[in-house]
Parts: structure tokens; sequence; C-alpha cells
């Protein structure tokens, strides 16, 4: 048990890396390492529940707290990991599992994307405008956080309904649009915020500065605002990335959208009573859709590292 | 004092100003109650005095950070918003307040590059500056890789990238160690007397002001007055160094300000004292 504790320790000593340059090649396998093991412990943890928990789960006072053990409610990891090798259904014709997930997947991912895309820019120019008038902060702001409190289900019908009757010329509104749309309304949230704190930022002697260098508002934002706010808005982009993923994913459902990674989850949740395996295979299809898009932010943030450079005190 | 037919160009004209703060409930603070001083061109003026005695204020006045409610203010002859406008003058304050995404090199050419100077010009002159504050190694360094020393001399250097006439420094050491802070003001001394450019310095330290200046000016606080000017007769900028520290007139100096800080000589003369 040696190893637990080293593992416990670790986190702790990342956190304490030198930053800079080293930080890529010391931190980076330890990170990757860490993370392995927790995933490790996860499948351990879930093995060992399956061996040592009792079959009807344990209920207290006629509530269970916790599951059954069965092999239909708790199927072993090796059964999850087979079923993805196998065909979907019976019939001759049929995928393999994995490859009709992994075509959802993408399918989810893509209307993700545009939804993050769209959020992104609404956030983005929403901060702006707030951050340049006044008036606009206390006018949008409490409707930007108000719009949260709609839950996603109710908005669904509303966006397909409306977006139904939009058709232009060569451009008809479809299903997919709708979805998207419901992701970016998630995902504009925590980078309007963020960015307008990012934006707020620089210190008075910043803006000082620019105020005696005579240069304008414009010229403030992209040289000392922008970067300035860089530190606030990656974590804003990954929230919004998460958001966009999980709002795609219910909004799918809601919408009835065909193709996508929601539908799958649904779908196969159907065969949980003769085939437990399969309602698992589109579950880790959405992680994975969650895992690439957080590796995506985790990209931009690699490329904007020299933005996140905080100025050590005099 | 009456030869007003010479066209002397003062660096700075600061005539009657006040400034007021209007405080919650009706309450106002005077931060500065009319103040006049004239600086002339490459003078070094420092402004001394306790906390509250609104020489800050009278800098961001002059600055153009702030505006005056009631008196005038001319840089070069223009108003202080102009010459703002023109970049008559370079600044720097406690916080070296560098941008921490730039290295050494890119936060010293900011200036510049704000103001449309080529990208060859640019590197040239931020070259010659980072050789004049001594960090020839450290071009390539971040502030976050630098002591605050270091910082505070980019940060100078910075003021100095468009080669201005007038300097407005806002207790540019005050964060600074003893040690470090003699040796700024040594290197400060010797920029100084290299571009020939006027300064105006706020600070609380006595030595540091006598060792700096031309003229300190005294103030008082509540309302900001001005106290008294005392002229500081150690010699021209370029025959200063470290061994004044250790002279006769400069202690001699540094006990007359702070006599005038403390109002140990009433002298009854300005008689602006309503305790």
């Amino acid at each position: 048990m040696t190893q637990a504790g080293s593992v416990s320790t670790a986190p702790a000593r990342a956190t304490t890396a030198p930053r800079g340059r080293s930080w890529l090649a010391q931190g980076m396998p330890r990170r990757i390492l860490v993370g392995a093991l927790g995933v490790l412990a996860l499948a351990l943890l879930w093995e060992l529940y399956i061996f040592l928990g009792p079959a009807d789960g344990v209920i207290v006072g006629g509530v269970t707290v916790l599951p059954r053990a069965s092999e239909m409610a708790m199927p072993h990891l090796w059964v999850m990991l087979e079923r993805v090798l196998e065909p979907v259904t019976g019939s001759s014709s049929a995928v393999p599992m994995w490859q009709a997930v992994l075509e959802a997947a993408l399918f989810t991912l893509g209307i993700a994307a545009v939804g993050w895309l769209v959020g992104v820019t609404v956030g983005l120019a929403l901060a702006l405008l707030m951050q340049r008038f006044k008036l606009a902060e206390s006018a949008i702001l409490p409707w930007i956080i108000l719009s949260q409190t709609v839950p996603l289900i109710a908005l669904a019908p509303l966006v397909r309904r409306w977006g139904a009757q939009i058709e232009f010329g060569a451009f008809t509104w479809e299903n997919w649009m709708s979805v998207a749309l419901i992701a970016s309304y998630l995902a504009f949230f925590p980078v309007s915020i963020g960015a307008l704190k990012g934006l707020g930022s620089p210190d008075a002697n910043h803006v000082d500065l620019m105020h005696c260098y005579a240069v304008g508002w414009w010229k403030t934002l992209w040289r000392l605002r922008l970067p300035a706010s860089v530190g606030y808005l990656l974590p804003a982009l990954r929230l919004a990335a998460a958001s966009a993923v999980i709002g795609s994913v219910v909004a799918e459902v809601s919408i009835g959208l065909r193709g996508g990674i929601g539908r799958l989850i649904v779908e196969y949740a159907g065969a949980a009573g003769s085939d437990p395996g399969k309602p698992w295979a589109p579950i880790f299809g959405s992680v994975l859709v969650g895992l690439v898009a957080a590796g995506f932010v985790g990209l931009i943030s690699l490329f904007l590292r020299r933005f996140r450079r905080g100025e050590v005190a005099a | 004092m009456t030869t007003a037919a010479l066209p002397v160009q003062h660096a700075v004209e600061v005539h009657a100003v006040s400034r007021v703060f209007a405080g919650r409930k009706g309450a106002s603070v005077t931060a500065l109650d009319a103040v006049s001083l004239t600086v002339a061109p490459g003078e070094f003026v420092s402004l001394i005095g306790p906390s509250g005695c609104g020489k800050s204020t009278l800098l961001r006045l002059i600055a153009d950070l702030d505006t005056p409610t009631d008196g005038s203010i001319e840089v070069f002859g223009k108003s202080a918003r102009q010459a703002r406008i023109d970049q008559d003058y370079g600044i720097a304050f406690q916080q070296a307040g560098l941008l921490p995404w730039r290295t050494v090199a890119g936060n010293i050419e900011l200036p510049l590059e704000l103001h449309g100077t080529g990208k060859a010009a640019r590197r040239e002159r931020a070259t010659e500056l980072i050789e004049l504050v001594g960090l020839s190694d450290f071009a390539g360094h971040y502030p976050d890789q630098l002591s605050g020393g270091m910082q505070q001399r980019v940060a100078i250097a910075r003021a100095l990238a468009e080669s201005p006439s007038l300097l407005l420094m806002d207790e540019p050491f005050g964060a600074l160690d003893e040690m470090t802070r003699e040796r700024m003001q040594n290197e400060l001394v010797r920029i100084c007397a290299e571009t020939s450019a006027a300064v105006v310095f706020v600070t609380h330290s006595i030595p540091e002001a006598v060792f700096l200046s031309n003229r300190v000016v005294v103030m008082s606080p509540r309302p900001g007055r001005i106290r008294d000017v005392l002229s500081v007769n150690l010699g021209r900028m370029s025959d200063r160094g470290e061994n004044l520290r250790e002279d006769e007139d400069f202690f001699h100096s540094v006990s007359q300000v702070r006599e005038l800080l403390h109002g140990a000589t009433p002298a009854g003369a300005r008689g602006v004292e309503t305790r």
C-alpha cells in the first residue's frame, strides 16, 4: 500500500513545480500518470463493488442506498469492452458498435463545436459591449444571469418550433441547428461572465498608463484588456466547451434529432435488460466527446501561455 | 524675477490649482488648495510631504490623469491635456506596471508601438534604453523573472522611450529596499544628466528628495498646500555621486527639509497652518 501513499502526494508536488519552460518537461508526464491512476482507481472501485456488493443491493428501511451488484445492473468492465467490438444488433447488416458510437460522437461533436463557436462569439461580443458601456452592463447583465435559469427542456420545443418557421431562399432551418443553438445558449454564459471580469481585470495603473499614452478604447482593448483577460477567459472557454457538449446531448434527446450520441444513449438504454453492456457504449462515446472538447481548449491555452504570466510584486 | 521679457518657457507651470474631491454625504476633501509651482526645463523638482498632502494628486493633475477643480496647469506652454496627447512627458509609478506578457524589450517598446514607430526604429531605441538602465542581459526576460529593482528600471526605460523633455515619477522607488533604492537613485541622477529632461518626482523620503533634486517642494496636508520650496545647492546632476551622501551640505539640506516638514521652524511667514 506504499503506492497509494505516493499517489496522494503526487498532485501536491505537481502544483508546486516551477513554472515556465520546465513546466512541460516535468509536469506533463506526472500529470498524465496521475490521471491514468485516477481512471484505474475508478475501474477498480467498480469491480470491487461488483465482487463485494450484495446482489440485491443494500436496502435500509425500504430505500435502496447501494445499487444491486447483479450482472444485469452492473456489468463487468470487460463485458462493456467486449460489447463495443460486437455488431450493434444481430442482423447481418449491422456495423460494429464502436463504429456506430464513433459516428454518433463525431456528429454530436460537430454540433457542439458549432454551438461553442456561436456561444463564444456572442459571449465575447456581449462582454465587450458591457465593458465599453456601463449602461449596457447594468441593462444586460441581469438578463444574462436570468437566461440560465430557464430549463433546457422548456427551451428545446420552442427553439424547434421557431426554427421551423425560418425559411428564406435556399436556406431552411434544420433540426441540428436547433440543437447547436441550444448548445450555444449554454455556452455563451460562462464566456460573457468570464470575459467581462477579464476585460475589467487590468490594474488601475495599467489603465492610467494607456490614458497617458493617449490611446483610444480599441487600442487599449487590443494591447491591454484582451491580453489581461486570457487568464479569466480560458477557464470560461473550458466551461463553455463542457456546456456545449452537455447542451448538445440533452437537446438531441429533447428535440428528437437522430444521428447523435444523445439519441443513441436513449435508444440503447432500452436494451439494458437483455444486453447490459450495450448502454455503456454511447455513454463512453459522450465522455469521449467531452474529452476531445476539453483537449481542444487545452490546445488553445497552450498557444496563449504567454498571456498567463503573472507579474511578481516588486 | 521680473525680467519677464525673456520668453522662457516653463516645463511645468501650475497656477493656483485646487482639487476638491466630492465625498459622500456632501463631505468634500480638499486635496490641493491654491497650489502654484513652476518647473524649469531640465530642472529636477521633488514633491515631498506626509501622506494626504496632495503630492500624488498634483502629479496626476500635471499628467492629465485628473483635472483640477480650479486653477490652470500648463506643460511646455500647452494645456496639460494637449501635452498628454502630444506625449510631452514620460511617466513612472510606484508599481512598475509592466505588462506581464511582454518581455523587457517588449515593455519598453510599448509606447513606441502604440504611437506607430516602425519596427526597426523600435528595436534600436529599446536596445539603447536597455543599455542605459543596465539590463542588457535581460532584454528577453519577462517581468516575473526580474527583481523589483529591475522591474522599476524597465519602467523608467519605458518612460524615457519617446525621449520626453519631462519625466513624471510617482514614488518610483517607494517599494524597493534601501540598498536597491540608493543604487536606483544613483542611476536616475546619471540618466537625468544624460537626457537633460525636467523631472517632477514624488517621494516621502527626505534623503532621496535632497540627493536627486535641484529644488525640494515641501507640502503639508489637509488641505494640501506648498509649505515651502527649498533650493538644494549640491552641484550639477552629472557631478552627483555616491560620495555626496556623506557630504556636509547634503546633511545640512536633509535637516533643513526635515525641519520644514515637521514645522519645527514656525517662521510664520506663510501662516497657512490652521490647526
